[in-house]
């Protein structure tokens, strides 16, 4: 236990209590009147923290601190209750909002600082309410995780539940994920729901949704208007630029985070975005989508684990890849460099790994551009050693498909004639020469 | 000293004035949490545009007016620049920081005022959505608490020290949209703010100075227009409190303060006075009267160019104010005045009955107003020409203000004028709404770090005018000047780079003054000064030329010291050219020499001085003059 812990667990202090400390200072003693804070996560926990009558917080440091007199016990906060599910508008379409994790909107408890996640239809009507005015809106946390704790059971655990709304009559989906492995979970959705027939639309935000420049808002309405729209394909809809103008819909596949922080992060790489979204219009930016249709969508969710993802780099060694065929992998997607090579003395152990029936699979760090294994030599004796170059698939995306496709079979000629068939838009049948970082 | 005008010599004890002072500063340092220079610039790469939304307080409200503001799609342009624009200050990557350096000049600054720095530091985000700030908050920390300034009347205190980030410059405000500046946005602010413990217009000059010393002491701090920003908090006993923004100068604050307070004891009378005529706020009602007719062929250019736009005339009554907004509550202004003020958001102006007829407005129809408005001899009315919707609306504005008339004195956030007085700006803000900043962990400053600062604190500017009289034997006067006109740094460092101190001193202190009449000469930067000295040091001009140069400079701040040495024709000239110089003055002038010998040196001497002015060095002028003078005779 940190000293603050403990100094408040035996002066009998709880956050929200109203004190006066009274603390040594030089020769002196000064006075301070405040309501006690919660302790900061990560200090080393030597100061206790006070709100200010003024609303600023300070630390003091508590081994300064001479005594401290309660003045009031904080007691329990007025507690707000909102309603669940609001009644819904005829004439609007109905789409259900997945939580996963993190916040689309907050609400701030400006006595104390807590910042709280707003997830009930009532807040987000409160918090965005042109969005009500698209749709009814039916939102559902189904986990609370950051998304970089996201795994493949997580997917499938979505992909049902996206499969339980649209199948239950909902005319679209939108799934709140954290951004940093949005790329991922949008890629995974595309392979497991098979017979897609509405709009899957995944957002995020780049910018905390307590604070009033955030894009989570606008994120969100341009989600929800996809949502509703005709494409029945998986798309991540975000910020298209750093202003909020508009925002764009990636195909779930070829969509990628770029950058750490800015809100324009997300880029559709190798492809054209499916469209551009205002509030109140979509503008298509192609018509080669899959349309809206009749059926039900199922949900294929056999995965195999065991596959890596593996950067090839200057020095790398080969006893990276035997201790993945060791450990049982079953597949590899390397992340080859320029065309898709890895070094000579690479080779052999890719040779040894597909002899194993391990499926190894060839991407490039490039990201940008398409492997090609014929024009070098290295990459012809590649090519020999059984590896399966995939085209101008993105590594993230490369990666999600062998897991669905190893889950389907053991084969490695089937491995090699599924992973280059293009299933849900990965594949592009030739390089535009218009879809090179932008 | 007491306040000027009509009230003669106002007590202050006895009409209980109160005053506090909030004073911000720039240092002159990177952003407070980016390592971005913190410079401003008229060079604009791109734009980029946002809108900021209402946050959710803990029960679920949303401040209604703001969220109307939202709906109505106001947006925000910001202008950047690519080489001093970053992320962090576009909202688009966490903070970094904070600036090291800021927060050490902040902690200076806290112990140099008596105050206690807290020992760890919590940045909070002030909610702040009028789009200047782009993220739609203002990070700010409580750096030091309870400080004083001691004066002749009394201590005053210093509740709290603040390190914050100053705002985006704005633009333009448009009807949709406002233009903002980002360059501005992140420079370091101190805030220094008082009790209002000051109760006498010079004392609040003296706190002023105090804390302007304090804060100029740590040479941490950016000088120049902009670079300061003053806020009065002032009221009186029965008055209320008035935050007057925009302070620049030292030497206006009493003037404002009196003022402030003339306008808050006439506001007052005519509260009693109309208190006295029995009306109630409840009776003025919101009741517009179409008399566009009245005006069909009036002589006032402003109503008839309306009337021809198809605009309308409207007029409201305000019953018992006649004769009460045409008072003068400041030199020049009037309540009327205040009103026009509110209802500048809309319109132009508005006309009220104590100023007509008059601006083209005829007796006659201002006779028919007060008939079909059916105003008795005490009631007054206001009139607006514009279209309907927007008198209405500026209407309300005037009637809000006369209701509050009779209260007494709003309290509202008011601008200094240059003359001294004050005029209306908004209402005052409520209640900061704060959070922890929580992308930026707590700063713990520890004892031993508190030790350090206090113990190599900077010399306080009465210090080094000391320090300047006793090293450097310049007068007291002098050395004042150097340290209150901030010339003071620049002042060492020429005298370090071998000037003497006296010719340092009275170049920067009387020619730079001297200059003032004539030319801008704050556009004479420190790099300017610098560069004529280093043509001094050279030989390269006397310091004669001084003057000449920095006038020219004044007037064309982009060109440098050398060209202008050039041009002027004030580089020394080379010993031979002055001897020819002087040769050509001497053969001129051949017949006095032999007439009267050495007798004639004093005119040679100023004919050759007036050719060589500046050119030549006094002495070797003299010395050849004596030379030639003594060869001839």
């Amino acid at each position: 236990m940190r000293k603050v812990e403990e100094f408040m667990r035996t002066r009998g202090l709880e956050v929200g209590d109203l004190v006066r400390i009274t603390k040594v200072e030089g020769n002196g003693r000064i006075y301070l009147e405040g309501l006690v804070m919660p302790p900061y996560e990560l200090s080393p926990g030597e100061t206790l923290t006070i709100k200010l009558d003024n609303g600023y917080n300070v630390g003091i440091l508590i081994d300064a601190i001479e005594s401290v007199e309660v003045l009031r016990k904080g007691g329990e906060r007025d507690r707000a209750s909102f309603r669940e599910v609001l009644p819904k508008r005829k004439g609007l379409p109905n789409v259900t909002i997945l939580g996963t994790g993190g916040t689309i909107a907050s609400r701030i408890d400006y006595k104390t600082g807590a910042v709280h996640p707003a997830f009930t239809a009532e807040e987000l009507a409160k918090a965005v309410p042109e969005v009500f005015e698209i749709a009814n809106l039916t939102p559902k946390l189904i986990m609370n995780i950051l998304s970089e704790d996201m795994k493949p059971t997580y997917w499938i655990k979505i992909a049902k539940e996206v499969a339980k709304a649209l199948n239950g009559g909902e005319d679209g989906v939108v799934i709140a994920h954290g951004t940093d492995t949005m790329g991922y979970s949008a890629a995974a959705l595309s392979f497991l729901l098979r017979g897609l027939n509405k709009p899957v639309v995944l957002v995020g935000a780049q910018r905390s949704s307590d604070r009033p420049s955030s894009d989570s808002a606008m994120n969100l309405t341009c989600a929800v208007k996809m949502a509703t729209s005709d494409v029945a394909e998986v798309m991540v809809v975000m910020h298209g630029e750093t202003g909020d103008t508009y925002c764009l819909a990636h195909r779930g596949t070829k969509v990628r985070k770029m950058h750490t922080s800015r809100r324009d992060a997300f880029r559709s790489i190798n492809d054209v975005p499916i469209a551009k979204i205002w509030k109140e219009e979509i503008e298509f930016l192609r018509s080669d989508y899959r349309k809206r249709r009749e059926g039900e969508v199922i949900v294929d969710d056999k995965m195999e684990e065991k596959v890596a993802i593996l950067k090839i780099y200057p020095g790398i060694s080969g006893e990276l890849l035997d201790f993945l065929v060791e450990a049982g992998y079953k597949g590899v997607v390397i992340e080859g460099t320029g065309l898709g090579h890895v070094p000579q003395e690479f080779i052999p152990h890719v040779q040894r790994a597909v002899e194993e029936g391990v499926a190894v699979c060839v991407t490039s760090q490039c990201l940008y551009g398409r492997v090609n294994l014929n024009v070098y030599s290295n990459g012809r004796k590649l090519l020999k050693a059984g590896a399966i170059p995939c085209e101008d698939m993105l590594p993230e995306t490369a990666y999600v498909k062998l897991m669905w496709v190893l889950g389907h079979t053991n084969d490695l000629e089937e491995v090699r004639r599924m992973m280059l068939t293009n299933y849900a838009g990965e594949i592009t049948p030739y390089t535009r020469p218009d879809v090179y970082l932008r | 000293m007491g306040a000027s005008g009509a009230l003669g010599r106002v007590n202050y004890e006895e009409i209980g004035l109160m005053v506090g002072l909030e004073i911000h500063r720039q240092l002159d340092t990177f952003k407070l949490f980016s390592p971005v220079p913190s410079e401003l610039t008229e060079k604009v790469d791109f734009t980029f545009e946002r809108r900021l939304r209402p946050t959710m307080s803990e029960l679920g409200e949303i401040d209604p007016a703001a969220l109307e503001e939202f709906k109505k799609g106001k947006k925000y342009v910001y202008e950047g620049n690519y080489e001093l624009s970053d992320l962090v200050y576009m909202d688009e990557e966490p903070p970094r920081g904070p600036d090291r350096e800021a927060l050490e000049a902040a902690l200076q600054i806290a112990y140099l005022l008596k105050a206690t720095p807290v020992d760890e530091v919590h940045f909070m985000r002030k909610i702040v959505i009028d789009g200047s700030n782009v993220s739609g908050f203002q990070r700010t920390a409580i750096i030091a608490m309870n400080g004083k300034v001691d004066t002749p009347w009394g201590s005053v205190g210093i509740p709290t020290i603040c390190l914050e980030e100053d705002a985006c410059r704005i633009v333009e405000r448009r009807e949709k949209e406002v233009i903002y500046r980002i360059d501005r946005l992140g420079i370091p602010l101190v805030e220094i703010s008082t009790t209002p413990d000051i109760h006498h217009p010079e004392q609040a000059k003296v706190v002023a100075k105090y804390i302007g010393d304090a804060l100029r002491a740590t040479k941490k701090v950016k000088r120049g227009l902009g670079t300061i920003r003053q806020d009065l908090n002032v009221s009186i006993r029965g008055g209320a409190r008035v935050e007057i923004k925009g302070v620049q100068e030292l030497d206006m604050i009493p003037l404002i303060i009196e003022r402030e307070v003339e306008r808050q004891l006439n506001l007052l009378k005519i509260r009693d006075e109309l208190r006295e005529r029995g009306v109630k706020p409840n009776d003025i009602r919101e009741e517009f009267y179409d008399v566009t007719e009245i005006f069909r062929d009036t002589g006032s250019k402003i109503i008839a160019r309306t009337l021809k736009k198809g605009g309308k005339v409207l007029a409201i009554k305000l019953p018992k104010f006649r004769g009460l907004i045409g008072k003068e509550i400041q030199p020049g202004r009037r309540l009327g005045t205040e009103m026009a003020d509110r209802a500048k958001k809309y319109v132009k102006g508005i006309f009220h009955i104590d100023e007509l007829p008059n601006y083209g407005i005829r007796e006659e129809e201002v006779e028919a107003v007060v008939e079909r408005l059916g105003l008795g001899k005490e009631d007054a009315f206001v009139l607006v020409a514009s279209e309907e919707e927007t008198a209405k609306k500026a209407l309300r504005e005037v009637l809000k203000r006369a209701r509050e008339a009779i209260e007494g004195v709003p309290e509202e956030t008011r601008r200094a004028l240059p003359d001294g007085n004050t005029q209306y700006m908004r209402p005052l803000p409520g209640k900061a709404r704060m959070y922890p900043e929580t992308d930026i962990p707590p700063i713990f400053i520890s004892p031993e770090e508190k030790e350090m600062i206090k113990s190599s604190l900077p010399e306080l500017p009465q210090e080094r005018v000391e320090r300047y009289v006793r090293e450097y034997k310049i007068d007291k006067s002098l050395a004042e000047t150097l340290v209150n006109d901030e010339r003071d740094e620049l002042f060492e460092e020429l005298v370090e780079k071998g000037v003497k101190p006296s010719l340092v001193a009275s170049v920067l202190v009387v020619v730079l003054k001297g200059l003032k009449k004539e030319v801008p000469i704050e556009n004479i930067t420190d790099n300017h000064i610098r560069e004529a000295f280093e043509l001094y040091l050279d030989g390269k001009i006397a310091k004669e030329a001084f003057e000449e140069i920095f006038k020219e400079l004044a007037k064309r701040p982009e060109k440098s010291a050398a060209q202008v040495a050039e041009e002027k024709g004030l580089t020394l000239l080379s010993e031979e050219e002055v001897e020819r110089i002087i040769e050509e003055v001497i053969q001129a002038n051949i017949e006095v020499i032999k007439a009267k010998g050495m007798g004639a040196m004093g005119m040679i001497m100023g004919r050759a001085m007036a050719k060589l002015r500046g050119r030549a060095d006094g002495k070797l002028v003299s010395s050849l003059v004596r030379k030639k003078i003594q060869e001839l005779s």
